[in-house]
């Protein structure tokens, strides 16, 4: 028994070194940006490329943020993913609601329909969306229409299963009561999803906010630009200037940051179970 | 209540607008795509049928022949390396060890951030005079390693899946963490009582278990690697010299470059049905393993 005990306890030590080094090389290279987006050029090609800034030019982040539109940028993200969010969810609620509680012959065909979107993936429509979808392109529109069909078949899928689980109770109650099926399903439906629907919120929102394929193709103006795309055109123009390019890279990532102090357990159930449904 | 349940308003009210949507955005242009795939188009001029030219070229084409080994090198990449990886850490972290939310936590990180952001950090980290390798070599007395890692044909490749194995290290572990974390604790308790020890335990009890999820893992690395293009598009955007081409890239070039628009559909088609067909195989291999 004493044997046991302390085997466990050297493990332990060369498993917290070894944990201790995967957890470096996860989190330097982050690090890393944020102690040059605090340099000056100066300071970085005369050799402190690693260590802490000797001046701290927070100035990096005023000019990046006004020179680059990052503010704009920003905005246009939180509008599409937004919409994208809000569409998704009322979308695939009503269509889990229809499939799972109401009774009609063709239920289980339209469930089918939506699964096999699982299967499909962005790229594979990109050209035909950007030829039916000519006069949308630079719009919102242009990208919250094709995140929203795209998020649609996860969202479904995980609604659908949750929804069976609840029990029809409360429903019949309400019926019983005399409310219609439009507040029974805005009322009493859409509450009791709740937890579903925070998590397809997630879900939803780590694909729209990231997604680039489509930002770069479909919106080329600069009112409507994305962040992803805002932070691509900013690097090429001060491709130079490593201060105010760190900048901005740390600016488009504090929101998804933000978030994630606030929510990883959330976030990370919902990609655990996003995973496991698909 | 019955009546209002088959109530035939209220059900198309419910169903039809997210069906509507789903099958003109997602599903039509699959069927578009495969129509196109039998034209020469440029996009602007008239349309001709020319059959399955398209399908010939294309398996005719070295470079589409580059791009499809590249992708699956990666999806090689993805599941010989990345997969392990991120299961040796999962299952320390299942184990029990001081601090394993954080040490969940921060593995976790990457995952959630932008690829375009990703991809720039990594740009800097290759920078051949001040990036973070070359003056990391150089302090460590390798000097003789620096080089432009995204500039050299031999190198670029390589250069570009790192970033990608690193990102998604996260997820993988997550996915065999809440694996392993569900298989309940009597029955690891049990092989423990029997003498097992944590490498056993792990190896012959958890594994076994879990096999679904790694299934599910497989799946997803090896699809994400046929499809890989955020990062590669703006490390080196397929170069040097088509180094680190691969299909998804190809065909977006093909699209907006080039105005091929029947070649990028059928590269799209090749897409889609190589995808199907790998998720196929996987299932059938693990099927076996699952039977034995």
């Amino acid at each position: 028994m004493k044997r046991e005990k302390t085997k466990l306890k050297k493990t332990g030590l060369i498993t917290t070194v070894l944990l201790l080094i995967v957890t470096a090389i996860q989190l330097f290279p982050l690090y890393w940006m944020f102690t040059f987006s605090l340099k000056s050029n100066k300071e970085i090609f005369g050799g402190n490329i690693i260590g802490l800034p000797e001046n701290w030019e927070w100035d990096n982040y005023v000019k990046i943020f006004d020179k680059a539109h990052l503010g704009r940028y920003l905005f246009n993200s939180v509008v599409v993913t937004g919409f994208t969010i809000v569409f998704t969810l009322i979308l695939s609620a009503m269509a889990t609601y229809a499939i799972v509680r109401l009774k009609w012959k063709l239920s289980n065909a339209v469930y089918f329909i939506f699964l096999t979107g699982m299967m499909l993936s962005i790229h594979a429509v990109l050209l035909p969306l950007f030829v039916n979808m000519k006069p949308l392109l630079d719009t919102y529109w242009a990208l919250i229409i094709p995140y929203v069909a795209f998020a649609m078949p996860t969202a479904i899928l995980l609604m659908v299963g949750s929804l069976e689980a609840l029990p029809k109770e409360l429903e019949e109650a309400a019926f019983i009561d005399g409310a219609n099926i439009y507040r029974v399903f805005w009322q009493i439906i859409m509450p009791l999803m709740k937890p579903i629907l925070s998590t397809v919120a997630i879900l939803t929102f780590l694909s729209s906010w990231n997604e680039m394929m489509l930002a770069i193709a479909f919106v080329s103006g600069e009112k409507y630009k994305t962040i992803t795309v805002g932070v691509n055109d900013m690097v090429g123009k001060y491709s130079t200037k490593w201060g105010l390019i760190g900048a901005g890279l740390t600016i488009a990532t504090i929101p998804t940051l933000v978030l994630y102090v606030f929510l990883s357990k959330n976030i990370q159930k919902s990609l655990a179970m996003g995973a496991v449904k698909g | 209540m019955e009546r209002a349940l088959k109530d035939k308003k209220a059900i198309c009210f419910f169903v039809l607008p997210a069906l509507i949507w789903f099958c003109l955005i997602a599903l039509l242009p699959v069927f578009q795509s495969a129509g196109y795939s039998l034209l020469d188009w440029d996009g602007i001029g008239d349309a001709k049928l020319i059959g399955v030219s398209n399908y010939v070229k294309m398996f005719g084409d070295p470079l589409f022949f580059k791009a499809v080994w590249n992708s699956i090198l990666l999806a090689a990449a993805s599941v010989f390396i990345q997969l392990p990886i991120s299961m040796v850490l999962a299952l320390v972290l299942a184990g029990g060890v001081r601090g394993e939310n954080f040490y969940r936590n921060a593995f976790f990180v990457p995952v959630i951030i932008s690829g375009t952001i990703i991809a720039h950090l990594w740009m800097k980290i290759y920078h051949p005079s001040y990036g973070l390798l070359n003056i990391g070599l150089e302090a460590l007395g390798l000097a003789s390693l620096k080089r432009e890692w995204l500039g050299s044909e031999g190198t670029a490749l390589v250069a570009c899946f790192v970033p990608m194995v690193w990102q998604y290290i996260g997820y993988h572990m997550l996915l065999f963490y809440s694996a392993a974390k569900s298989i309940s604790p009597e029955i690891i308790e049990a092989a423990q009582v029997d003498g097992a020890t944590r490498f056993q335990t792990a190896w012959r009890v958890i594994i076994p278990m879990i096999v679904p999820m790694i299934k599910a893992c497989v799946i997803f690395a090896i699809i994400g690697s046929l499809k890989s293009f955020d990062l590669i598009y703006i490390l080196t955007n397929g170069g040097p010299v088509h180094a680190s081409e691969v299909p998804s890239l190809l065909m977006y070039k093909k699209i907006f470059i080039s105005n091929e628009y029947g070649y990028a559909s059928a590269i799209a088609i090749f897409i889609i049905l190589e995808c199907l067909l790998f998720t196929f195989i996987v299932q059938k291999i693990f099927n076996h393993i699952q039977k034995d």
